[in-house]
């Protein structure tokens, strides 16, 4: 190797020399810096505290390479917070002593308080309700601005609309084909099992159908697309945010509502149904082929008597129930997108927040579809 | 004893088929402060990086402290990187930490300094840069642009470096601010004996803290030497930069300062 500027790995020393008749001279040499000390740190600050004891040594600092302000920190602390009498310095590092004779305020240190808890709890309460407020708010928002959009058709956003619609639809039909095909099979199969105990397997065709259409097509399509381009959504404002973008088209006289979050809530509108549609009928193609394999049901009987085993008003509740799910996801995901603060955390916080409600509130307002419409598609 | 403690050695960055620097060379001495400018797109940015280890250069040789970043064993250069400090462009302090947490990180990375000493040396960075502790407990999100800059400082300062990189010091501060900042990192390098390699636009900035200056344009450096001696040069990047307006009135009050 050709002659290096590492500097050498010298050692700080510390040694005590006694001479008869005179008080001890403690004599320190080599390089006292943070990265020199800090691999012996416990050590040293113990040798100097019990060398420190007697206050009449005399200290001896001439023979230091290096000092930083670690390594007077360190020496500082060992003399009890104030300068030794007998002390022999380097002019040059006088100046590392100057400002530590200064008392230093205590940092305020949080100390538990019992209210805390309370603090806390009622804090979250109000933190939820201005969650629901601020929800309400987006929602009279986003239909102020639907209606007077209604009345300047020229000012719709097609563009936005298109790709919103291409990325939350299209972009999504590997992965909704994929999950819906397998919970198609593995419904379809279990079922069969059972069913065929009973001699009820022609059954499968209402079982599989009402379930898929009314119930799973439409909650699955949701939970995959509130994962999927919901915390997309909720992570593209937030950048936005961060970036000032929001406030750059603040500025420029162009309300959010119109150009960001209109054209999400109606693109997901259109494509969530679609979704729904599209996983309908690939998991019925699963349950089909299940249902072929284990009970041997044919294909043509199957499609056959699907009509007639689902009444087509299941079909026109899960593309509603899909209408729905969209729109929701898009305003839960945009509302939290837009409450993000400008710093990386609350970007994490927000986007996890926005899916996990969005899942959520999927699954409430579909108990709320089943209450309202159970007389609805039912066998007459 | 003279060493230089970073040499960049015939380096060539290229981006796809863009060339930002074609056999570009420098020697960087200790206790210098060299400043880098250029304008924009000249790459001075790409060089401070790859001085840092943040980037590789396309061909070349950049070595800090006599070890080559490019061709080494990750250890040592982990241990060289604890002997400079960076003041990035927009602070970059961690937003999920406190102000003290963000100065103690690197301390406590270490892990053989006790919590006690640890906040000490943070206390003690705090007032070198003019921070009252009353900020300590605070997120970087509620301190106002010059405050970041000097936490930041305070930062790289934490693990008390030999060499300190700035990008862009004073962007962003007002020209009060900014004075303050400068004159506040004048009086540390004086006071640590730094070496400070910067990359600035702000002319004043320029004049007050170089000792020299390397002019990059041009895909090489066109010019290096100290303010005066790159001055005379005549090279129209170096003529536009200097001898414009904002060139022509930073330059006279250097020379009235240094009259006076």
């Amino acid at each position: 190797m050709p002659e290096s500027n590492v500097t050498p790995r010298l050692q700080p020393e510390l040694r005590r020399v006694s001479s008869p008749g005179d008080p001890d001279r403690i004599e320190l040499s080599g390089p006292w810096i943070l990265r020199a000390i800090e691999a012996r740190l416990a050590e040293l600050a113990r040798q100097l505290a019990e060398y420190a004891r007697d206050r009449n040594r005399h200290w001896d600092l001439s023979r230091v390479t290096r000092l930083d302000h670690a390594g007077a920190l360190l020496l500082w602390r060992a003399w009890g917070g104030q300068r030794v009498t007998h002390l022999t310095l380097r002019p040059e590092h006088e100046g590392l002593f100057v400002g530590l004779g200064a008392p230093r305020p205590a940092m305020p240190s949080p100390a538990f308080n019992w209210r805390d808890p309370f603090i806390a709890s009622g804090g979250r309460l109000i933190a939820f309700l201005d969650h629901a407020i601020g929800f309400v708010h987006l929602v009279g928002r986003v239909a102020i601005d639907a209606t007077s959009l209604l009345r300047h058709p020229r000012d719709i956003p097609w563009r936005e609309i298109s790709a919103s619609i291409y990325r939350t639809g299209a972009q999504a039909l590997g992965i909704t084909a994929l999950v819906g095909f397998l919970v198609g099979v593995v419904l379809s199969y279990l079922s069969s099992q059972q069913l065929k105990t009973f001699g009820a397997d022609i059954f499968i065709i209402n079982l599989l159908g009402v379930s898929v259409i009314r119930e799973l097509g439409p909650v699955l399509a949701a939970v995959l697309v509130a994962g999927r381009s919901g915390s997309a959504m909720t992570a593209q404002l937030g950048v936005m945010r961060v970036t000032e973008e929001l406030d750059a088209m603040t500025v420029m006289g162009i309300p959010h509502t119109v150009r960001l979050i209109f054209p999400k809530v109606l693109g997901l509108a259109v494509s969530m149904p679609l979704i729904v549609a599209w996983t309908d009928a690939v998991a019925l193609i699963g349950g089909m082929i299940a249902a072929n394999w284990e009970l041997g049901l044919p294909y043509s009987l199957f499609l056959s008597r699907l009509p007639d085993a689902v009444p087509i008003a299941n079909l026109w509740l899960g593309l509603g129930k899909g209408v729905v799910f969209g729109i929701l996801i898009a305003l839960i995901a945009c509302h939290y997108g837009l409450r993000i603060e400008p710093n990386t955390e609350s970007l994490g916080a927000g986007t996890t927040e926005s899916v996990v409600s969005a899942i959520t509130m999927v699954i409430v307002v579909d108990a709320a579809f089943a209450v309202m419409f159970s007389d609805v598609g039912s066998f007459g | 004893m003279k060493r230089c403690l970073i040499e960049v050695n015939n380096l060539w960055t290229k981006f796809g088929d863009h060339v930002v620097h074609r056999d570009v060379s420098l020697a960087i001495d200790r206790a210098e402060v060299l400043s880098l400018v250029g304008g924009s797109g000249s790459g001075k940015t790409t060089l401070l990086r790859q001085m840092m280890g943040l980037e590789t250069p396309s061909a070349g040789e950049v070595k800090v402290f006599g070890v080559s970043l490019q061709h080494n064993d990750p250890e040592e250069i982990r241990r060289i990187r604890n002997r400079w400090g960076v003041l990035f462009q927009q602070g970059a302090l961690f937003s999920a930490l406190t102000v003290y947490d963000n100065i103690a990180l690197p301390l406590r990375e270490l892990g053989t300094v006790d919590e006690g000493l640890i906040r000490e040396l943070v206390l003690l960075k705090l007032e070198m840069v003019g921070i009252e502790a009353a900020h300590a407990a605070k997120m970087p999100s509620d301190l106002s642009g010059g405050m970041v800059k000097r936490v930041a400082l305070a930062r790289a300062l934490a693990l008390e470096p030999e060499l300190l990189f700035l990008d862009e010091p004073t962007a962003g501060l007002d020209p009060d601010r900014s004075e303050s900042f400068v004159q506040l990192i004048e009086d540390l390098r004086r006071e640590l004996e730094l070496t400070v390699v910067m990359v600035t636009h702000d002319l004043d900035t320029l004049i007050s803290l170089s000792s020299r200056v390397a002019v990059l344009c041009d895909q090489r450096i066109v010019a290096i030497g100290s303010l005066a001696e790159v001055v005379k040069s005549s090279h129209r990047f170096i003529t536009n930069f200097f001898q414009g307006e904002r060139g022509k009135r930073a330059l006279q009050a250097l020379s009235e300062a240094l009259v006076k």
